[in-house]
């Protein structure tokens, strides 16, 4: 990734922003967020398959918002994230440039915000088929038996939040899990908590989650969480057509058709 | 389970299903007292947290009612609701949660019979269903007794 690397070394050289966002080596093998914010920080860039933290994350943070102007190292996944955030008025073009990562691994640099729309819709939002398979096999399960799953397969998790933290969009300054009065989600992290803290975070991501699975990458417990959300993008295509995030298009939970299907209300 | 007594919560619109209730009572129709009605502003107000509340609290069964569609007094709370209900149903089918125990309507204010006959309804199958232990079970309060909720 040459390319991203004397891009970003550009860009800092001529204050064009005041931060670019991308990956380098982390310890263990593994890679690590770099905020590169002086020209020769730009040479720790990396991009390679390791790769899959959704960046997007950070764009919505006061701390690197305050820097200045950012670019993003950005994958298909944290494009479709930013146009997502860009229609939920988080971020815009006078504060963030993309350096897009094409699927290719071929670096694109995107003058507008609209730009990146147009590219992002070129691709499907699909549910890999593995994924598919285990939502099949989930939804032929007897009620009882999604019900042991999910208590069984919820009960390891620490509730350590590691999944909202990963999410760009869960970027409320005050999360419902974390208020108190009143307690809308129990604070232990025995049964019910994680039920409902997994059930809430699922619907709050109903229509926006771009599949990305940063929540499960960043799970410490690989907790099959994103099934989840992948659950609510089929069923939101299903009942409500096309799925893409777009800068101007109204948010498939906030609006309404008045000829909405369904079968079970009396 | 003979003496197995459903309770109900009914979260219902103040526009059409309140005064739908309100009609039953005042037509002086006869209906099961399982029910325990919460008044919201709208069924666009009802948020699907409380719900989950309502099981954690011991209910065995939910309603949840409000205008008939084009007929909100807010204009569309109800269209907004539908939309959100469809997600959130499909989502509690999918973690296991009971769906036959989350009855959804459409009652309006002059609606008072039908309203009668929906809680019946409601009451009978959740009578037939029984507790819901597998939520209690989970949600079992070490210090306060559900039943004290009365």
């Amino acid at each position: 990734m040459d390319d991203l690397r004397k891009r970003a070394k550009e860009l800092l050289e001529t204050s064009a922003v005041k931060v670019v966002i991308g990956y380098e080596d982390g310890s263990g093998g593994k890679t690590r967020t770099l905020f590169a914010e002086k020209p020769e920080d730009a040479a720790r860039l990396i991009f390679d398959s390791r790769c899959v933290m959704n960046l997007a994350a950070y764009v919505t943070k006061r701390e690197i918002k305050e820097k200045g102007r950012m670019a993003i190292a950005a994958t298909l996944p944290v494009m479709r994230s930013i146009i997502q955030l860009a229609s939920e008025f988080q971020v815009s073009n006078d504060n963030l440039l993309v350096l897009g990562i094409t699927p290719e691994s071929k670096l694109l640099e995107f003058t507008d915000l609209s730009e990146v729309e147009k590219f992002v819709h070129q691709y499907q939002i699909e549910i890999e088929a593995r994924n598919k398979e285990m939502l099949e096999k989930l939804e032929k399960m007897t009620p009882a038996g999604r019900w042991k799953f999910w208590t069984d397969e919820l009960s390891p998790c620490i509730k350590c939040y590691a999944c909202r933290a990963a999410c760009p969009m869960c970027y409320c300054s005050r999360c419902t899990v974390d208020f108190n009065q009143p307690q809308w989600i129990p604070v232990p992290s025995h049964q019910l908590g994680n039920l409902e803290w997994h059930f809430m975070r699922a619907v709050h991501l109903t229509g926006r989650c771009i599949d990305c699975n940063a929540c499960f990458n960043a799970c410490p417990l690989a907790i099959p969480l994103n099934l989840l959300t992948k659950k609510m993008i089929e069923d939101v295509k299903a009942n409500f057509g096309g799925y893409q995030p777009t800068l101007t298009g109204e948010h498939l939970m906030s609006t309404y058709k008045p000829d909405d299907k369904e079968n079970f209300i009396q | 389970m003979a003496d197995f007594e459903p309770k109900i919560v009914a979260f219902v619109c103040n526009w059409c299903t309140y005064a739908g209730a309100d009609l039953t009572g005042t037509s002086r129709i006869k209906y099961a007292s399982n029910v325990r009605i919460i008044r919201f502003p709208c069924t666009g107000r009802i948020d699907y947290m409380l719900l989950l509340k309502a099981f954690d609290e011991g209910a065995d069964g939910i309603m949840v009612s409000g205008c008939h569609p084009n007929d909100c007094h807010y204009t569309s709370g109800n269209f907004h609701a539908r939309r959100r209900w469809i997600m959130f149903r499909s989502l509690c089918d999918f973690m296991g949660i009971d769906i036959r125990r989350i009855i959804f309507s459409w009652v309006s204010a002059a609606e008072g019979a039908r309203w009668a006959d929906i809680v019946n309804t409601t009451v009978a199958s959740i009578r037939e269903l029984g507790p819901y232990d597998e939520y209690r079970k989970i949600a079992a309060k070490p210090i306060m007794e559900v039943e004290n909720h009365g």
